[in-house]
């Protein structure tokens, strides 16, 4: 969890005055709505930009997420917190964004045919993804072998680690984007890491292999 | 004993584990499980060193200077505020009223347009297109006087625009009302204007009080450079032409509603 978490007594000022700037926009005061939008971009930012993997969505995913902030602000409810409810609306709308550019990038290429399941099938993911670790150890740094490893989730695994891992967010709030249960959202968590280690230890630890799981010693 | 799962040293390591507790004391007996949690970590490690690109300081006021512009006056509970009495007192008495005139007008738009609902709509739009004529008329002079202030005299260095500035925060309010009610009416080039005039009456509005010559000549470039006094005056004929134009409906129409009225 790397998520940089003020004090306890700043994130609960900061948490008023949000409320009090949401309770000012409501009133008609638009200038309000700036406080929020200038003190949540930089957070917001960097989940969408974990999320995609690209600048310009993840900047698009930013202006969108604020944008529909307001117009449900009527909605938000007062006890809540804004940058937890901002931090939703973002990765909802990150979620739409990745699945509408697959479609895009699918008419564009050569039709693949899918099987039942791939996209759900770890090994199947891993190995579209990324070439043979010989290979790709040799060609390619680390940092394009994440990108690589991030690619090949599927969007809500993808979702649940960034959320988790990288922001720390609630497994209540990560359901509740996945639009699953909290047990299926720790589901997902850890089928994401699985992944990602699958793919990514051969270049991190020399030599090593997965354990077996669950192994009686 | 039974070593841990993976699935179960992720959740630890994650903070999502049901039995943290359980968990822990077998890593603390187990160096079997110590060693394959530290694999996990070391791959988690790595991913946590990919960059995220820093957008930049004014990355925030970016973001809103991109959405300003799209957003819609009020957010979805914008109709309720109007009615907030502290909002019409700030407003002034006719403005407040004209919104009421307006949105009851919307409803009736609805209905069987018969003689007296187009009337009606008549009397509205001239209503709406005398008062938004005389706002900007209003918010012509204030940008006038401002493009001529002066240090009162010449050995200050600083020219107070308090005055202004004033005139600017009432036009604001009045200019929001006015822009979104000439929107539901679809007169888009009109809120366009309008739209525009708002940015130069806030940069006034939040101005400081006593600025320097530069400063205010930053102000005034800021206006000409949007051309703003130019188009207040070309839209503000355009109003007078219009008032001409949807003069009352005649004697003959009105004494019939008066008639109907009475029935
Ligand atoms: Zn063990």
């Amino acid at each position: 969890m790397n998520r940089m978490l003020p004090s306890v007594e700043n994130a609960q000022t900061i948490a008023e005055s949000d409320a009090v700037a949401v309770e000012r926009t409501l009133a008609g005061d638009r200038d309000a709505f700036r406080v929020l939008v200038e003190r949540h971009s930089h957070n917001v930012f960097r989940l969408a930009y974990r999320m995609t993997g690209n600048r310009p969505d993840a900047e698009e995913v930013v202006q969108e997420a604020f944008l529909r902030a307001y117009q449900k602000l009527g909605k938000f409810e007062a006890r809540a917190n804004f940058g937890t409810w901002v931090y939703r609306i973002a990765a909802n709308y990150a979620i739409d964004r990745m699945r509408q550019r697959k479609k895009e990038e699918a008419r564009k290429v050569e039709p693949v045919i899918h099987e039942e399941g791939t996209e759900n099938d770890p090994v199947t993911l891993v190995h579209d993804a990324a070439p043979t670790p010989e290979r790709l150890a040799h060609n390619m740094e680390l940092r394009k072998q994440i990108e690589i490893a991030l690619a090949a989730l599927s969007h809500s695994e993808r979702t649940a680690f960034v959320m988790r891992h990288w922001e720390g967010c609630a497994i209540e709030e990560i359901a509740a984007v996945l639009k699953s249960s909290s047990s299926a959202a720790k589901n997902t968590v850890f089928r994401a890491v699985q992944k990602l280690r699958l793919a990514l230890q051969p270049f991190v630890v020399k030599g090593t292999q997965v354990r077996a799981m669950g192994t009686e010693s | 004993m039974k070593h841990m799962t993976e699935e179960e040293l992720i959740a630890y390591r994650e903070g999502v584990a049901a039995q943290r507790a359980v968990i822990a004391n077998h890593l603390a007996a187990c160096e079997e499980c110590r060693a394959e949690l530290e694999r996990i970590e070391a791959v988690l490690a790595a991913l946590d060193t990919l960059p995220v690109p820093n957008p930049g300081d004014d990355y925030g006021r970016r973001v809103w200077r991109q959405i300003a512009p799209r957003l819609p006056e009020r957010p979805a509970r914008w109709w309720q505020a109007w009615f907030e009495p502290q909002r019409l007192g700030a407003l002034g008495t006719v403005a407040a009223l004209l919104v009421v005139a307006f949105l009851t007008g919307r409803m009736t738009k609805r209905g069987p347009i018969g003689n007296d609902v187009a009337n009606k709509e008549q009397i509205r739009e001239r209503v709406l297109v005398v008062a938004v004529g005389e706002h900007l008329g209003r918010s012509e002079m204030m940008l006038v006087a401002l493009s001529n202030a002066e240090p009162l005299n010449p050995a200050q260095k600083q020219v107070n625009i308090s005055a202004e500035q004033h005139r600017a925060e009432d036009l604001l309010e009045e200019n929001r009302l006015y822009r979104q009610t000439v929107l539901m009416e679809g007169d888009a080039n009109l809120a366009s204007v309008l739209d525009e005039l708002e940015r130069v009456l806030l940069d006034v509005a939040h101005s400081p009080e006593e600025v320097t010559p530069a400063q205010l000549k930053k102000i005034r470039q800021k206006i000409e450079a949007r051309g703003i006094l130019f188009k207040v005056r070309v839209v503000g004929r355009e109003l007078q032409e219009r008032q001409k134009a949807t003069k009352p409906a005649p004697a003959q129409k009105d004494s019939e509603e008066s008639e109907r009225n009475k029935a």
